[in-house]
């Protein structure tokens, strides 16, 4: 009992030491109820900002691009699915990791894709990067299901370009790629975001504001590793508008067809109203394979490829027009009256000027020559007389007026002016006087002239439409979702006053260089139509003593022009074919348009009536 | 054998308190990892076979009279010490600490024993001191080396947080013993002294990793991506909870897993972000009902042996109840100690239970008279 009694008066004062041990758990738990009011009630909005932060991303969606159709209707280029792999940064704790992975799963070597990282690791670290497009449906499934061990992977379904007719008229449909940073800076890009695709050659780049229609948007909800869990709010891409171009399908891939595989240029189009009915440039590229994951060195294969595939020659190829050039000497020989238009030449195969003999490319000549005769059979003699009284400005004062020396105005980027000389411009130029003598090969369109294809076609187009200049046009129609957003119309740029006998003199000639039996463009002709034209040869070097036909190297040999226009009674269609090194313009090109026009006027769609 | 008024005494509302605690834990983990297709056994129903093992030493404890279960405390505490002795040399190896002993179907943590042994062989060694006039200074030597030998082998393991709880909880006993004023005074100044060698042994003894957790606490955002991660994570979810929560699975910031260990130590950070600060409340009034009955118990007890067990089993719920919630806050240091009853995991589940077990054990005893 004692005992007891003492153990109880113990456990008295262990009891009164005891109250303080439960103000001690109240007060530890007061304090941590406090710590926790302070975070959820007191800072509560700026947490849940932060968690919101932490799960919430927002994601572009690619809108798919407007399509695009010839003049008929006929599909070009459409949008095929493809699974695009995408990586973001932030999410990846080891990238070497990760792209190591991936590099097994995707069979693309882990520096090939370190490369692609590092060259876009400019962009925000929280922006996704696309690694890959096109990924197979096993690709895609394999990288799926090891999600767990790939942080900040991502594959979107999403749309890739589609090039249906792979490099037909590649030059002149154009391709597709990421904006660049330096586009970025630019106002029309202004709406853009970074990794986005945009047009970047041909129609896509002219018309991409109409075809890369409204990116749409998507709220996603990812989880740490950032992947996408799933979809909070979506607001849907609205597609571009649809182009129907000025091309013909048919006319292209003849023409394709007939220029081959050899470097050159085709260009047909409606005189009219300027519409390109056909623009080929050899070698083409693949804008499908331009239009993916492009690696810095495949990109600099391409660029320095000796052939230059990424060059549209069309309208920035410059070479001397040679021969064809004297159309436009002619029509300055009508109009001034320099010379009556009975004047002859005798042509002995030479004329000697100055110190210098300056030769028909006729071996012996072509005796006693008028102006129908040396357009014909491209006397170069009669041209250097012709020349030599004109006198270089007034030469260049109408190749200028039939548009030579400064841009078409088509709408498609780079194109080039082509040169057209006179004597104030060597002077500024070169800081020399120009030589009387240069005069004389200018007429033969040599020396210092150059010009485009889509130049040389425009100057035929003067001559077919009797002197009216109708801008190069490539877009006929456009289609958004509502329907058609109106069609454009031909722009009239300019007008030549010529002279009824001018145009009737061109004609008779332009019409006998090829339907005649020493014209020089023989090889155009054709049982279905008459068709007018004029042959050239561009000197690349001047000839070396020791180069005959047979044994001049194929980069020394002169490039090939034909120009032309049919019906002849009635022009509705004007074709400018030039070969590179390809030899004779008759023998080369002449056969390339009368393909074209073949094409053409079997199909015998009227084009467009003129209203004049 | 069992005496009839065990049954009376039993306290049906701090068992069930308990229960429901354990069951909004049951929850919490369900939460974070039903979601999940992992291979295997659910957690959240492995989670219930470790309440049943709880549970089993909960009503084991209570059958025993306390006093019986103080008679073999000095066998308890040589096995657990010897136990710990052997995790040093043949233990597991996991997150860069020795502290398992791997047993099959469950890992058994000596250190978990430990405790209990300790704090039975320590309220058995005090309630046979006298002391009616304060503990003294000569009464010390025995008690500090009994708790010196498992501070320095868990330190060693390295274990931080059970270490610090096994400290806290000799504290808190020795001062419901009662020490006198100058053991006080002289206990001070003889801290004060070894401080400095103490800090520099306790420092270096320490990992990189604890280290990080520590300097990390001081300024969470030196190194956000890193130890402070844990930390940042930890306060999105809780204040992003704010007053009424996200609602049950809706807490973005574990289901998305940007909240790390959140079924294990920040459990209650998953639970405050899905049940918001209402729920805290709620939450935290349950852990202080059953901690003030503890108390109760401690206070009500009718001798030194069962009020220093009850106050001694509270001293260590509340260091982990403190230090867990207050690292999930954001307060205190990660060192990695489970929330009671909540977080997942069969050690702290049975250890949890048995000193429950032990307070109720002293609660239901506390009318019975002595034989």
């Amino acid at each position: 009992m004692n005992d007891t009694s003492y153990l109880q008066e113990e456990a008295g004062e262990i009891r009164n030491r005891a109250a303080w041990l439960a103000g001690f758990v109240l007060l530890v738990l007061c304090f941590l109820l406090a710590r926790a009011w302070y975070l959820q009630v007191f800072q509560g909005n700026y947490y849940r900002g932060m968690a919101e932060n932490n799960r919430a991303r927002l994601v572009e969606i690619t809108a798919p691009r407007g399509f695009l159709y010839d003049r008929n209707g006929n599909l070009l280029v459409n949008n095929t699915p493809s699974f695009n792999l995408y990586l973001v940064l932030e999410d990846i704790p080891d990238l070497e990791d990760t792209l190591g992975r991936l590099s097994r799963y995707i069979g693309v070597s882990k520096d090939e894709l370190n490369q692609r990282v590092l060259a876009k690791k400019n962009l925000a670290p929280s922006r996704p990067l696309k690694i890959k497009t096109d990924l197979t449906l096993k690709e895609a499934a394999l990288i799926e299901g090891h999600f767990p061990d790939l942080p900040g992977v991502r594959i979107e379904a999403e749309v890739k370009r589609n090039y249906i007719h792979g490099g037909l008229a590649a030059h002149f449909l154009g391709h597709v790629g990421e904006v660049s940073p330096e586009q970025l800076d630019q106002r029309t890009y202004l709406d853009i975001s970074p990794g986005s695709i945009v047009g970047q050659y041909g129609v896509e780049k002219t018309y991409d504001a109409w075809i890369r229609g409204k990116q749409g948007q998507k709220s996603i909800e990812v989880d740490v590793q950032g992947h996408e869990r799933r979809i909070l709010r979506v607001q849907e891409p609205i597609k571009g508008n649809d182009l129907y171009l000025t091309l013909d399908l048919d006319l292209q891939r003849t023409a394709e067809a007939a220029l081959g595989e050899g470097s050159g240029a085709v260009v047909a189009l409606d005189p009219w109203t300027g519409d390109i009915l056909a623009m080929v440039s050899h070698p083409p590229f693949d804008p499908n394979l331009l239009s993916g994951v492009l690696t810095p060195a495949a990109w600099e294969a391409l660029a320095e490829d000796p052939r230059h595939p990424m060059n549209n020659r069309v309208l920035q190829g410059q070479y001397p027009p040679g021969s064809v050039f004297k159309i436009v000497v002619s029509t300055a020989l009508l109009e001034t009256d320099v010379i009556p238009p009975s004047f002859t030449v005798n042509c002995s195969g030479g004329l000697r000027f100055g110190k210098r003999l300056y030769r028909d490319w006729k071996k012996g000549g072509h005796g006693v020559v008028g102006l129908h005769r040396a357009i014909v059979e491209s006397c170069d003699v009669f041209f250097y007389e012709a020349g030599r009284r004109l006198g270089i400005d007034t030469l260049a004062e109408y190749a200028k007026r039939f548009g030579l020396g400064r841009p078409t105005g088509i709408p498609l980027a780079s194109e080039k002016s082509g040169l057209i000389p006179t004597t104030a411009w060597k002077q500024t130029a070169r800081g020399e006087p120009w030589y009387p003598g240069e005069t004389l090969s200018a007429a033969i369109g040599q020396g210092y002239i150059t010009v485009t294809p889509l130049q040389m076609a425009m100057v035929v187009s003067t001559i077919a439409t009797h002197g009216y200049q109708y801008q190069p046009r490539i877009l006929k129609e456009m289609k958004g979702p509502k329907g058609s957003l109106g069609e454009s119309s031909p722009v009239l740029t300019g007008m030549i006053e010529l002279r009824e006998q001018t145009i009737a003199t061109l004609y008779r000639a332009l019409g006998g260089v090829v339907s005649e039996d020493h014209g020089t463009g023989r090889a155009a002709s054709t049982k279905l139509v008459d068709i007018g034209g004029k042959t050239g040869t561009a000197q690349v070097v001047g000839i070396r003593p020791w180069m005959n036909e047979e044994n001049t190297p194929k980069k020394f040999k002169d490039h090939a022009w034909f120009v032309a226009l049919a019906p002849l009674d009635h022009p509705r269609i004007v074709v400018v074919a030039l070969v590179e090194h390809g030899g004779h313009g008759g023998s080369a090109a002449a056969p390339i348009a009368r393909m074209v026009i073949e094409e053409f006027i079997k199909r015998d769609r009227p084009a467009s009536y003129h209203q004049l | 054998m069992i005496d009839r008024r065990l049954i009376i005494n039993f306290d049906l509302k701090f068992f069930l308190v308990m229960f429901l605690i354990a069951g909004i834990g049951l929850l919490c983990i369900y939460s974070v990892t039903a979601p999940q297709k992992t291979a295997g056994f659910p957690l959240y129903l492995k989670q219930f076979f470790w309440i049943g093992l709880g549970l089993a030493f909960f009503l084991g404890i209570i059958l025993v009279d306390y006093h019986n279960l103080c008679r073999y405390a000095y066998l308890f505490y040589g096995i657990s010490l010897g136990l710990l002795v052997i995790v040093d040399l043949v233990g597991r190896v996991g997150q860069g600490a020795q502290r398992w002993i791997s047993l099959g179907f469950f890992d058994l943590q000596p250190s978990e024993l430990l405790k209990l042994s300790l704090l039975l062989v320590l309220a058995k060694d005090f309630s046979g001191r006298s002391s009616r006039h304060g503990l003294g200074l000569t009464q010390l030597p025995i008690p500090i080396l009994m708790v010196a030998a498992p501070v320095l082998l868990v330190l060693k393991q390295p274990d931080l947080g059970t270490a610090l709880a096994i400290s806290f909880m000799f504290m808190v006993m020795v001062l419901l013993v009662g020490p006198k004023s100058r053991l006080v005074i002289f206990g001070f100044l003889v801290s004060l002294m070894l401080f400095p060698f103490f800090w520099h042994f306790f420092w270096h003894s320490l990992k990189d990793y604890q280290r990080d957790r520590l300097l990390t606490f001081l300024n969470p955002m030196a190194d956000p991506l890193g130890t402070g991660y844990h930390i940042i994570q930890s306060k999105i979810a809780i204040g992003s909870g704010g007053l009424i929560g996200k609602g049950f699975l809706e807490g973005t910031q574990s289901q998305l897993k940007f909240l790390p260990m959140g079924h294990t130590d920040f459990i209650f950070a998953v639970f405050a972000e899905e049940w918001g600060f209402i729920g805290v409340i709620i939450l935290l009034g349950l852990y202080l009902t059953l901690l003030l009955w503890g108390v109760e118990a401690a206070y009500k007890a009718k001798d030194p042996l069962g009020a220093l067990l009850a106050g001694g089993a509270v001293a260590i719920l509340v260091f982990y109840l403190a230090i867990n919630i207050g690292m999930t806050l954001g307060v205190t240091p990660v060192v990695g100690l489970p929330l009671p009853l909540m977080s997942y995991g069969g050690s702290s589940m049975v250890t949890t239970m048995a000193l429950l077990g032990l307070i109720m054990n002293v609660k239901m005893r506390r009318f019975m008279l002595f034989y």
